[in-house]
């Protein structure tokens, strides 16, 4: 219970910071807007490429899109840490009675707050654009928890690395360093037939393609329940180890004091 | 004695060869103001670190409300406060807000937490303000904010590291009013850190002089100031003649304890205005012209000078340890 509340505060604290900055909501929501108009008019020709058999652009493109914005967006949680770390706040949580759980918990409880209000703005306006969600709502509920697992594990380390690194700049060199690659060495934006055979191979082990496979085929296609299952299996438990991470990662900061 | 903090022989190093803390004890008496003065660098907050279970010390033990700071530091945590020398509140969140975060924290919940929140902000003069985001305060409402979340939870034993530090003189001399009322309504044991001799010796009762990660000495302020016995005269040469007046001040008989830096020379007398002539005769002797000289009753600044064999001012300039 104690843990539980203790989180949920955490998870207050960001909530308000949203809330109340107009910028940084602005932005939060705008992004997901300009996100999917402009990969979706630079991609619209994927559908013209022989062998490729996805349906309509859009609903090609919106599940690898939404998954893609959500590895984006929480990639940046642990920046609310560094903050805390240089302004003194991280020293007073440090020495209440807190369960360190909770100070990563309630950050990447938000952060998945966050992307599930950008999946679902992703998805209507998708719908606005023709999308066909032959999933139904079950399917999209899907497609949103997929990327709610997928952002919670990207949080986790994110939160990680800024206790272990502390730099803003570290921080902004690892999500640049991993987000491109890791959306180009999926089907987030390319059909699986098409990519080259290595990318294929690659992509069995990458965390975004079985957040992509899992969400397109609940949401856009005849659901896969083996495919889906298993990928979902998949994010569990990556989202379950970063959370580790992250936890310890508060003991080796403060070790290093 | 009740002791409410008992350090035994902390040692710390940083990488890669900072000695933070070289082998430091202490002992603080329950219900008291504990004074812990040094300059920047000499392992304040490092102490206090360490006390408040933030980091671990390489060897050594501690004691905090009677709890092992190493075997049990989550039931430490229950029992103290800590004030650290930044803001530990969120700016973008209210003066209420940080309140109950905190409470929140320390397992106080519901009615409960409400009202002490309420009590809070009132008696540290934050009501009106209580609403608004914290990084709309003056820097002496956010430090009265930091001690009242210090505070909330009731500790038994209280840390302020630096607590008046970036204040202006007003808000600090305000702070002292805080603090000497709180040690004397509640019973509570504060351990103070300072780099301002002022600062100790208006509120503490017990002063600790710590200096490259040991305590230099020990006592209360009055003890330490009675201990120097005597004036202090300083001197300040017009040219850089320093070792030939040392010498011309050695054969002075009125004067002992000759410490000389730069072009500052400093001595003690019993009777300082009666050496004052013989200082001069001496120093005229060897043809040496004194700038200016000062006399003046024993100050902890010359406490420090007499036991970490430099004076604060130079200590605290030197940037030889960082100032974690």
């Amino acid at each position: 219970m104690t843990p539980l509340r203790q989180s949920w505060q955490v998870t207050m604290r960001g909530i308000r910071v949203f809330l109340r900055n107009p910028a940084y909501l602005a932005m939060t929501l705008t992004q997901p807007i300009i996100w999917l108009l402009l990969f979706g008019a630079l991609f619209k020709a994927v559908i013209r490429i022989p062998g490729f058999h996805g349906g309509s652009y859009i609903d090609f493109l919106t599940p690898g899109i939404i998954v893609m914005l959500a590895v984006s967006s929480a990639g940046w949680t642990g920046m609310g840490l560094i903050e805390d770390i240089h302004g003194g706040v991280m020293d007073r949580l440090l020495v209440a009675p807190v369960w360190r759980g909770a100070l990563n918990a309630g950050n990447v409880a938000y952060a998945a707050l966050m992307i599930v209000i950008q999946t679902v703005l992703i998805v209507l306006l998708a719908l606005a654009l023709g999308a066909n969600y032959t999933g139904g709502v079950g399917g999209v509920l899907v497609l949103i928890l997929v990327a709610a697992l997928l952002g919670a594990a990207f949080a986790s380390l994110s939160n990680g690395v800024a206790m272990l690194a502390r730099q803003r700049e570290a921080l902004i060199g690892a999500v640049t360093m991993v987000l491109l690659p890791l959306t180009f060495l999926s089907t987030a934006l390319m059909q699986e037939s098409l990519v080259p055979g290595w990318i294929r191979t690659l992509a069995k082990f990458n965390p975004v393609n079985w957040a992509v496979e899992a969400g397109r085929s609940a949401a856009m296609q005849k659901i896969d329940w083996g495919l889906v299952g298993s990928r979902v299996g998949l994010l569990v438990v990556l989202t379950l180890a970063c959370g580790t991470f992250a936890t310890r990662a508060f003991t080796k900061y403060q070790q290093s004091l | 004695m009740e002791l409410a903090i008992e350090a035994r022989d902390l040692r710390k190093t940083y990488p890669p060869d900072v000695t933070a803390l070289d082998g430091l004890s202490l002992s603080v008496a329950a219900g008291t103001i504990f004074g812990l003065l040094g300059p920047n660098g000499a392992g304040k907050s490092t102490t206090v670190r360490v006390l408040s279970t933030l980091s671990r010390p390489d060897s050594g033990s501690a004691r905090v409300a009677g709890i092992d700071v190493l075997a049990a530091p989550v039931r430490v945590r229950h029992a103290i406060g800590v004030v650290g020398q930044k803001h530990g509140s969120d700016p973008e969140a209210t003066g209420r807000e940080n309140l109950v975060l905190q409470g929140e924290f320390y397992g106080i919940t519901g009615r409960e937490l409400k009202q002490r929140v309420a009590a809070s902000l009132e008696r540290f003069g934050l009501a009106d303000a209580a609403d608004r985001r914290v990084k709309t305060y003056s820097g002496g409402m956010q430090r009265r904010l930091d001690i009242a979340m210090g505070l909330l939870h009731r500790p038994r034993v209280l840390f302020l590291d630096e607590p008046t530090t970036g204040l202006d003189p007003e808000a600090r001399v305000s702070m002292w009013r805080e603090i000497e009322r709180l040690a004397g309504e509640e019973l509570m044991t504060i351990l103070l850190t300072t780099h301002h001799l002022e600062e100790a010796d208006k509120l503490a009762s017990q002063l600790a002089i710590i200096d490259r990660g040991r305590v230099v000495v020990e006592g209360t302020p009055e003890r330490l100031k009675n201990d120097l016995k005597g004036d202090a005269i300083q001197i300040e040469l017009a040219d850089r003649q320093g070792a030939v007046a040392r010498v011309a001040l050695e054969r002075v008989t009125e004067i002992g304890e000759i410490k000389l830096e730069g072009r500052t020379l400093r001595a003690r007398a019993q009777d300082g205005g009666a050496a004052i002539p013989a200082v001069l005769a001496a120093l005229d002797a060897h043809g040496v012209r004194a700038a200016s000289v000062t006399l003046a009753r024993p100050s902890l600044d010359d406490v420090y000078l007499r036991y970490a064999g430099r004076a604060f001012q130079q200590a605290q300039t030197e940037p030889e340890e960082v100032a974690a």
